[in-house]
């Protein structure tokens, strides 16, 4: 059959031969919680009560091995015909008829009906046998469910000869080395009706469904995995248009790579907060406050620089519809609705008591799947309060987180925080899944209510530790500085009369300063006219005595003339008579 | 038709007449109903001792309580496997009666011959065998 040609080819995750070898279901998720998948060449036991989409799993295990790992299966359906079969998946997006037609899947209906048959001694199961093997070997498969096999207990008889044939069918199974699932109605506190799990002793998995708040959820959980580890938890399961889909609460780990890239919030002062540049993308921003601090619209101005950058974004709205959100954006400045029209902004409005939360869960991933945003906003994530504990929310939440970093996308939350108490205690719970917090809250005072912006957190940059005063007008959101003095935190109009008086204090300090300089001035005008004055006073002096000094030189020159006159008439030594003179 | 206008006509009071007709229907449905043509098929899976006492037994039965009005027909499901599904078998040995309706399957080695005589809706003592 090459069944063990292929067998080295598939296991991709198996580290050596020895290590037992798995088979992907192609099942959302529950190859990660198994490590891989079912183990390759054994049988498992599907198990769960009624409606709890033991079929469904079973069959979408062969529907993905035919499609994405080329491996054919064989259906054997005790409770229903191929062609109700057919029908009840299409919905799905299954088409096992064209499976069938390609020899990927081949669905053989057994027909047992207790009132047509009667026992005559000794019998075997060897009728099924065959029918197993030439379905088998007309597909060349290498997938097996039989759904359920516990059927054949009410239409047979003689428990003895079906038990021992029953061993003896799950030791066949294993020497044919396919990978097979046998699916089994829960019993009352066993886990199969007829306790065949005793036969089984590999893998087991059950299929549970739950009410709660009337919101019912399935759980599936793997209650035995010889061989290998595997996640033990109870993990929420959906049925959906695409099959099923096992959310695993950590299988997705803190892998996700890390971006360098900053990207605005839409609000220049609030990037200015965040080390000057905004956001990192790929991260998580929780927006939380009482009612009516503007959460949604400071999300609407994040949805809204997205948008205009070219990007992508998708708003999930569980408080506003569409219209009501666009009119209401529309008032402070913000017109989505071109972005609408584009396609750029998707908007999806729900109440929370719609589904279940991992129905929701389920909703997200699918269509952020199919729009690929690089931006969603979930607003407010409190009010899936309403349709689970704050637990689930919390998981459901971090899975989602884990979903949208494994993919780049940035998210934001925006969270209703109760009015009064501690607003910081309220958010604990989910503020560690978040990368960046911001508080809006109201500031108080002097009979107004203003709104405070704070950056609680922000991880990886230097945030401002300021408080802002949060004001909406017409043109949008504007970040003011609030004003902090000896009188406290002043905002509102106790902050702009505050400024107003700062700046009359601030005009008569500069006309103060305007006047002592002119006075300067006009001190230096009046030094240097002095000086001007003293300068021309002495000026005129010195050339009074100028002219007296050269009028005594010439006397003084005439006078010795005069002197040599008469020395020359009395015939003294002139030479001699000259020095005698000067010394005396 | 014209045939038998004219025999009414001939023989002028009937009525009696007509209700023996009647009777003479029902005497033939029940001497009839069990003249039936039984269709019967054992299916087997390979040459097991199991096997050969299943066809032995459903060919004594047929010899001894449907002489002449069987229609027997054995197969090997490890010759013919496609059968098995065609057929909706199971278990090994398994007689099904496709005639008369509704189908009946018996499953063993049919050694218990009054349960399977019932199972089949044969008369226990049939005409033809003393």
């Amino acid at each position: 059959m090459g069944t063990y040609e292929s067998k080295a080819n598939v296991g991709h995750t198996v580290e050596s031969l020895d290590v037992l070898q798995k088979v992907p279901t192609g099942i959302k998720g529950f190859d990660e919680i198994t490590v891989g998948g079912l183990p390759r060449g054994r049988t498992t036991l599907v198990c769960g009560s009624a409606g709890s989409g033991k079929t469904l799993f079973a069959l979408e295990f062969l529907v993905r091995g035919a499609i994405d790992h080329g491996e054919p299966g064989v259906f054997v359906a005790f409770e229903e015909t191929a062609v109700e079969l057919t029908q009840s998946v299409a919905s799905l997006g299954f088409d096992l008829d064209d499976l069938v037609a390609r020899k990927m899947l081949a669905i053989d209906y057994v027909h047992v009906e207790r009132s047509e048959i009667l026992e005559t001694g000794d019998y075997d199961l060897n009728g099924l046998f065959v029918r197993l093997e030439y379905a088998i070997s007309s597909v060349g498969a290498k997938r097996v469910v039989i759904d359920s096999l516990e059927t054949l207990f009410s239409a047979l008889g003689n428990e003895g000869i079906l038990r021992s044939e029953f061993r003896r069918l799950f030791r066949w199974l294993k020497d044919r080395g396919v990978t097979a699932i046998i699916t089994g109605e829960r019993g009352d506190g066993t886990l199969t009706r007829h306790g065949i799990e005793e036969y089984v002793s590999d893998c087991v998995i059950l299929l549970e469904q739950r009410v709660h708040e009337r919101v019912a959820t399935r759980y599936l959980r793997v209650v035995k995995y010889r061989g290998t580890m595997h996640g033990t938890n109870e993990y929420p399961f959906l049925i959906h248009a695409g099959g099923i889909s096992v959310v695993p609460v950590t299988s997705l780990g803190l892998t996700h790579p890390a971006s360098d890239e900053r990207m605005s919030t839409g609000v220049p002062r609030l990037d200015a907060m965040l080390g000057g540049k905004g956001i990192y993308r790929g991260s998580s921003v929780l927006i939380s406050g009482t009612p009516g601090t503007g959460k949604s619209s400071l999300a609407a101005h994040v949805a809204n620089s997205a948008c205009r950058r070219g990007e992508r974004c998708l708003y999930f709205a569980f408080e506003e519809s569409q219209g009501q959100f666009v009119r209401n954006m529309r008032s402070i400045g913000l017109d989505l609705k071109p972005w609408l029209d584009q396609g750029r902004l998707q908007f999806h409005a729900s109440r929370p008591t719609l589904f279940g939360l991992e129905m929701h869960l389920a909703n997200m991933h699918r269509l952020i799947e199919a729009f690929d945003p690089s931006v969603v906003v979930v607003d407010p994530v409190t009010n899936f309060a309403m349709v689970a504990t704050n637990h689930e929310v919390r998981a459901m939440l971090m899975r989602l987180v884990d979903f949208l970093k494994s993919r780049g996308i940035t998210a934001v939350f925006t969270s209703l925080t109760a009015g009064g108490g501690a607003l910081e205690e309220t958010d604990v719970g989910i503020s560690s899944l978040m990368d960046t917090w911001l508080l809006v809250q109201f500031l108080e005072g002097s009979g107004e209510r203003n709104r405070g912006l704070y950056v609680l957190k922000s991880r990886g940059m230097m945030h401002s530790n300021q408080v802002r005063e949060f004001h909406m007008g017409a043109h949008g959101i504007d970040l003011l500085d609030v004003y902090v003095g000896p009188a406290g935190v002043l905002t509102g109009t106790a902050r702009q009369a505050q400024e107003a008086k700062e700046r009359a204090e601030a005009i008569t300090r500069q006309q103060e300063m305007d006047r002592k300089q002119r006075d300067l001035a006009r001190k230096r005008a009046q030094l240097e006219a002095q000086i001007l004055a003293l300068r021309a006073e002495f000026e005129a002096e010195e050339q009074e005595v100028l002219a007296n000094l050269d009028q005594d030189k010439r006397r003084e020159l005439n006078l010795s003339r005069d002197r040599e006159q008469m020395a020359r008439l009395r015939q003294a030594d002139p030479s001699r008579q000259q020095n005698g003179g000067s010394a005396g | 038709m014209g045939g038998s206008d004219h025999d009414d006509g001939r023989d002028g009071q009937t009525p009696p007449a007509a209700a023996g007709d009647m009777d003479d229907f029902w005497a033939q449905a029940l001497v009839d109903e069990p003249q039936e043509t039984y269709v019967l098929r054992l299916y087997v899976v390979g040459n097991s001792p199991r096997s050969r006492w299943a066809i032995r037994n459903v060919r004594k039965l047929c010899d001894q309580h449907l002489a002449g009005r069987f229609d027997l027909e054995v197969h090997d499901l490890n010759q013919e496997p496609w059968l098995a599904r065609e057929a909706q078998i199971v278990a090994a040995p398994t007689l099904v009666r496709e005639q008369p309706l509704p189908v009946q399957r018996i499953i063993g080695s049919l050694s218990d011959i009054e349960r399977v005589l019932v199972g089949l809706g044969v008369p226990p003592n049939p005409t033809g065998d003393p």
